[in-house]
């Protein structure tokens, strides 16, 4: 299934992108997708300190995913 | 939702409306918190900040936290307004308002909503200094 991955502040910086789409087997779950993008960009091997949000909404790593949920890479905010 | 107001946006944000939205006869106090652009960080010179932000999210959580003052405390009103973009020293990246009948609620209020923004908000700062940089709080 399809995955669409949105990249934040400093790890869209640490990639080179703000999007990135990934091909990843039915019924994944968020780790997985964490290990993916590890695997997949080198520059995200010793950055881990990240939240994920699917659809908007913040998701933990047991999270399921569906074909074309949009997930978003969320290192730590700081607005304000 | 009536009693909320939130705004994302690259325009200069707006103390009178803010004020203007919380407003109430039945309040006996507005609070009124305004975040600005300090210039340093630590012992550094800070010369800009640039705010980006994932606006859909970010619009959500901000009516979420919106939403669980109302029900936490006992307030009227609340807008909570934050900026993006670049921003000069001075300039005012966030405001919340809140109006309550008594003081107690309207602070308390307005303290969660500043600090629960900065845990769940999803909008990010980057630091420019004379010789670089940083996005805040990346390595924490």
């Amino acid at each position: 299934m399809q995955i669409q991955v949105l990249l934040f502040g400093i790890v869209a910086d640490l990639v080179g992108e703000d999007r990135v789409s990934l091909t990843i087997e039915k019924n994944s779950s968020v780790k997985k997708l964490k290990k993916m993008l590890c695997d997949q960009f080198e520059q995200l091997k010793n950055y881990h300190t990240y939240a994920v949000a699917v659809n908007e909404h913040y998701a933990q790593d047991d999270f399921v995913l569906k074909d074309r949920d949009v997930v978003a890479i969320i290192p730590p905010v700081s607005g304000g | 939702m009536k009693n909320i107001s939130i705004k994302l946006t690259s325009d200069t944000l707006s103390l009178q409306e803010c004020y203007a939205f919380v407003e109430d006869p039945a309040c006996g106090g507005i609070d009124v918190f305004v975040g600005t652009v300090r210039n340093h960080t630590a012992k550094k010179t800070v010369h800009q900040l640039d705010f980006s932000a994932y606006g859909p999210m970010a619009l959500k959580e901000m009516e979420k936290i919106a939403s669980q003052a109302l029900e936490t405390y006992e307030v009227y009103k609340i807008a909570i307004h934050h900026a993006e973009g670049i921003l000069k020293i001075g300039d005012i990246p966030v405001i919340i308002a809140v109006s309550a009948a008594h003081r107690a609620a309207a602070f308390d209020a307005c303290k969660f909503a500043i600090d629960r923004l900065k845990e769940t908000v999803p909008i990010w700062k980057k630091e420019y200094f004379e010789d670089g940089e940083v996005w805040v709080n990346a390595h924490p």
